[in-house]
């Protein structure tokens, strides 16, 4: 699908350019912003490496687990009150890793939902191709060329638009990685913001120099070149005007580089910038050796992962009715432990979805079991939910979007999980 | 040299036509006197050409000789004009002119020069080389080899052999690996640019598919080293036919890919870990018999197994139809005519893939020189880069800075991580951030912050640092953007300030102002 090309016509801008009044009649008021629309917002959050699930929403009711873990397994709840080193109990049979504390509160209001045995059908244990799935909403079709949230921004975009929005009501912050280069799953012809930080997306010239840069975006042809650069220059006006770093965070968010990008997604939402779509991603989950258990290496990511969330969820306050949250992990890590007090790639998996209109406070999914014979391949935790009855459902639930066999082509869900 | 010198002259023709129109309107005649003089003394640097004129016969004669080895063509139907002729051959077939490089090719001869380009053995290219072996090894590498990206881009600003360099970047992007798979790949990339990708990249296509089949880098990116006859692994095989050959449509069904699969078992690295070679293992091998796309393989017969596949699958009429779009693409346009990339792949199966006689069809084509297809591909980021230093008359660079840049603009060399490759078609690049980003680099390469790119190796500069601001405008439209500066875009370049008017500042400053603003216009981001 090609991008739609459109330049918008009106006058003015370019005034203080003391330009001829040729340009004039094809040039743009300043003041012609897109419309801020308070609607839906899903923010997605990929966790690339392989988490390992089985120790962060953990089977403690399963003996299996204890006995192929014998020196990475999180400890049974503790009987009375929870201390630091065990399991935190969920209900009777999973529970949550110790460093998932801050997002118990979540879990106990019903805004944390969790889909354990959630994967992918393909059987790789390719980091590299397992990404590609999740984020082509794929699996096994490598060609895809875009990806499954682009599809939703085109599908939705073009096909609404023409009906109930003129294209120019569509923000240009509409859906936005904090990511130094567009991730495979914002991929595709619908228009996007890739940023490392909103302190960088600029033009970096002084004064008149950018009014006549995009004096020259502004006129000459109408084609994608042209259109693509005014849509920057007004997305840089628009980031100007809604100036989101006003927004002082309610609370404190963790100082690593994850815990700063939530912190631009929650002022970029707060400043009404018609953000739809968010997606970022963090490393460091491939935990092959001395992953820890209760405390440790995957314990610290953990604890940077849930502080990160909890300080979001909190910031946004009550914003959080139109907002879902979701993590993704390529696929999950071998049940057994290894030689090397780590866990080597594994299959299935586990998704946290929270959000305002989530129906949490329970795990979703049914669960394999973990003996010999009910392990994928013999090794692995079998996969029962398809990730993709994840993405549709908050696709169609949350974001109210059709066009499920376009976002997702083959994929038909056979039964509704009722997350949203 | 020769090219520099030549340039010079161009731009002081430009120059001197601006200058009479600014002059009529406001210039003192004093400064019209001194600025001439600057000028003559410009164009009469010392005579050295005896020896150019001499070389420049020699080249003549082996561009007349070598464009006897192609079908004769004719520039009837072509909608170009010769200037727009040369400017589309220097925007397509090389990564965009060097200053004096338009006026070198006019000289030549259009046709003479492709016929030149597409016999890249003949065009000397020592100082490229010797550049190349000056690069100092790259650490992360254990085999003290250079960085291949950092050669990748240096070869593409600086080799007289850009058609070669535009074919490297093509194939290496048709037969994409990603450095970041895993430790060896490091190791493997080097002789994967040298060795497998540049050797055959004019060469015919069954040998670079050969060549390619047993590289490290692609059996491991593609995981078929690890492939056996008790783990069969698809990987390798499906893309074989679906991203190198036939292509996703070109009618194969998953029988097939396990076939090609079945026949590829075996084919893997020898000691990866200490960067080896190609290394059949027969104990790896299905000896069964197999059946792909009709034709019978019958058992037993080891490495010779997968060979026939590679034979069957560059033959077939599906990968010519496949190559051939994917080269009107790049060369031509995003929508290229249906009957050029017919004419393409008549050319691929008449010739058995010889990609000199391939390229030569697309790019004498009227199709190649039509209105429609004039400056109607959207730049990379590689080409956005590598064109901008070029246009500069910069030097290439020896460091991974300028492999940064171009990653940073979001094409990281052996960075793409699918088997699919950066995309051909050019408006795929086009999104805020990234324009944003070329918009940004055109301001920085202005002000001498890209390495090798300054305005002071830019021969222009010399004279034109003090001219008025609209000879300055004439001769960066003319000699960076082509020419092709809509008027909007002129009267927007013409409308800072004019260092002389004002008396104060530096003039340099005024021209780079009007660089940047050329390097960051729209203008400059088509080809």
């Amino acid at each position: 699908m090609e991008r739609r090309v459109f330049v918008r016509s009106g006058a003015l801008a370019l005034v203080t350019l003391g330009l001829s009044p040729r340009f004039l009649r094809r040039v743009v008021f300043a003041a012609d912003l897109p419309a801020a629309r308070r609607g839906k917002v899903l923010i997605c959050l990929f966790q690339r490496g392989a988490a390992d699930a089985l120790n962060i929403v953990v089977p403690h009711g399963e003996s299996a687990y204890y006995a192929m873990r014998p020196t990475i397994a999180i400890p049974r709840p503790a009987r009375g009150t929870p201390s630091g080193a065990g399991t935190i109990d969920l209900d009777g049979f999973f529970g949550l890793h110790p460093a998932l504390a801050p997002l118990l509160p979540l879990y106990a209001q019903r805004h944390l939902a969790i889909v354990h045995a959630v994967g992918s059908p393909s059987a790789t244990r390719s980091h590299f191709d397992a990404q590609d799935y999740m984020e082509s909403g794929t699996p096994d079709a490598k060609a895809t060329p875009d990806g499954w949230l682009n599809r939703y921004l085109a599908a939705q975009g073009t096909c609404e638009a023409g009906r109930t929005r003129a294209p120019s009501t569509v923000s240009p912050f509409r859906a936005v990685a904090l990511a130094p280069e567009t991730p495979r799953i914002l991929e595709g012809p619908a228009p996007t913001v890739a940023l490392s930080d909103l302190q960088e997306f600029s033009v970096r010239a002084t004064g008149s120099q950018v009014e006549r840069l995009e004096a020259l975006y502004r006129t000459g042809s109408a084609d994608i070149v042209h259109a693509t650069g005014a849509e920057s220059f007004e997305a840089v006006r628009m980031l100007r005007a809604a100036n989101p770093q006003q927004y002082v965070p309610a609370v404190e968010y963790p100082r690593s580089p994850f815990g700063q990008r939530l912190q631009q997604i929650a002022q970029l939402i707060k400043a009404d910038v018609g953000l739809e779509i968010a997606f970022t991603d963090v490393g460091g989950w491939d935990t092959h050796v001395n992953q820890g258990a209760a405390t440790g290496q995957l314990a610290e990511r953990l604890a940077d992962f849930a502080r990160g969330i909890a300080a979001l969820v909190t910031d946004l306050g009550d914003r959080m009715a139109d907002v879902a949250i979701v993590t993704m992990s390529e696929f999950g890590r071998m049940a057994r432990e290894n030689g090397n007090g780590g866990t080597d790639h594994g299959h299935a998996g586990a998704m946290f979805v929270l959000g305002g209109d989530v129906r949490g406070g329970r795990v979703y999914g049914r669960w394999p079991g973990l003996q010999p014979e009910q392990l994928f391949e013999g090794r692995d935790l079998a996969r029962t939910t398809d990730f993709r009855a994840v993405f549709s459902e908050l696709v169609s639930q949350h974001l109210g979007g059709a066009h499920l066999d376009a976002i997702f082509p083959g994929f038909s869900a056979t039964e509704r999980l009722g997350l949203v | 040299m020769r090219g520099r010198d030549a340039g010079t002259v161009g731009v002081g023709r430009l120059v001197a036509a601006a200058c009479a129109r600014a002059c009529a309107r406001a210039c003192a005649a004093v400064w019209v006197a001194v600025w001439v003089a600057v000028w003559v003394a410009a164009c009469a640097s010392p005579p050295r050409a005896g020896p150019r004129e001499e070389a420049t016969g020699r080249a003549s004669a082996r561009a007349e000789r070598v464009l006897r080895e192609f079908p004769a063509v004719s520039d009837f139907g072509r909608d170009l004009t010769t200037d727009q002729q040369v400017l589309q051959v220097l925007d397509r077939a090389a990564f965009g002119p060097r200053p004096g490089d338009v006026a070198r090719v006019r000289r030549l001869g259009v046709d003479r020069w492709i016929a030149e380009q597409l016999t890249p053995d003949g065009i000397d290219d020592g100082a490229m080389d010797a550049f190349v072996a000056r690069i100092p090894p790259d650490t992360a590498q254990s085999n003290g080899a250079a960085d291949p990206r950092v050669v990748k881009v240096a070869r593409a600003v600086a080799s007289e052999r850009q058609l070669q360099e535009v074919m490297v970047d093509f194939w290496e992007n048709h037969f994409t690996v990603y450095a970041g798979k895993g430790r060896p790949m490091r190791d493997f990339l080097p002789a994967y640019d040298r060795d497998v990708i540049r050797p055959h990249a004019l060469g015919h296509f069954r040998d670079l598919l050969g060549a390619v089949a047993k590289s490290p880098a692609m059996l491991f990116y593609l995981d078929n080293w690890r492939s056996g006859v008790r783990g069969l692994n698809e990987n390798y095989g499906r893309e074989l036919l679906e991203l190198h050959t036939l292509g996703v449509d070109g009618g194969y069904t998953q029988a097939d890919v396990i076939a090609v699969a079945r026949a590829l078992t075996g084919w893997s690295i020898d000691r990866p870990a200490q960067g080896g070679g190609f290394i059949f293992r027969p104990r790896l091998h299905d000896t069964g018999e197999k059946v792909l796309l009709g034709h019978h393989l019958a058992a037993g017969r080891g490495i010779a197994d997968a060979e026939e596949v590679l034979d069957i699958l560059a033959r077939h009429p599906s990968t010519a139809r496949f190559v051939a779009l994917k080269l009107c693409e790049r060369f031509v346009s995003d929508t290229p005519p249906p009957a050029l990339v017919a004419r393409t792949a008549a050319t691929f199966t008449r010739t058995d893939g010889d990609l000199r006689q391939v390229v030569w069809t697309i790019l004498t084509s009227p199709e190649f020189f039509s209105r429609a297809a004039y400056r109607a591909k959207v730049k990379s980021p590689f080409e956005l880069v590598v064109s901008a230093v070029r246009a500069l008359g910069g030097q290439p660079d020896s460091t991974r800075r300028s492999a940064q840049v171009i990653a940073r603009l979001g094409e990281p060399v052996f960075g793409h991580q699918a088997p699919n490759g950066y995309p051909e078609t050019g408006t795929s690049w086009m999104s805020t951030g990234a324009i944003l980003a070329r918009i940004n680099f055109g301001q920085a390469a202005a002000a001498g912050r890209i390495p090798g790119a300054s305005l002071d190796d830019w021969p222009a500069a010399r004279i034109l640092r003090t001219a008025p601001r609209a000879a300055q405008v004439d001769s960066v439209v003319g000699e960076i953007l082509g020419g092709a500066a809509s008027p909007d875009s002129r009267a927007i370049l013409l409308s800072g300030g004019n260092p002389l008017d004002t008396g104060g500042g530096t003039p340099l400053r005024g021209l780079a102002q009007i660089v940047g603003l050329a390097l960051g216009a729209p203008e400059f981001q088509r080809r």
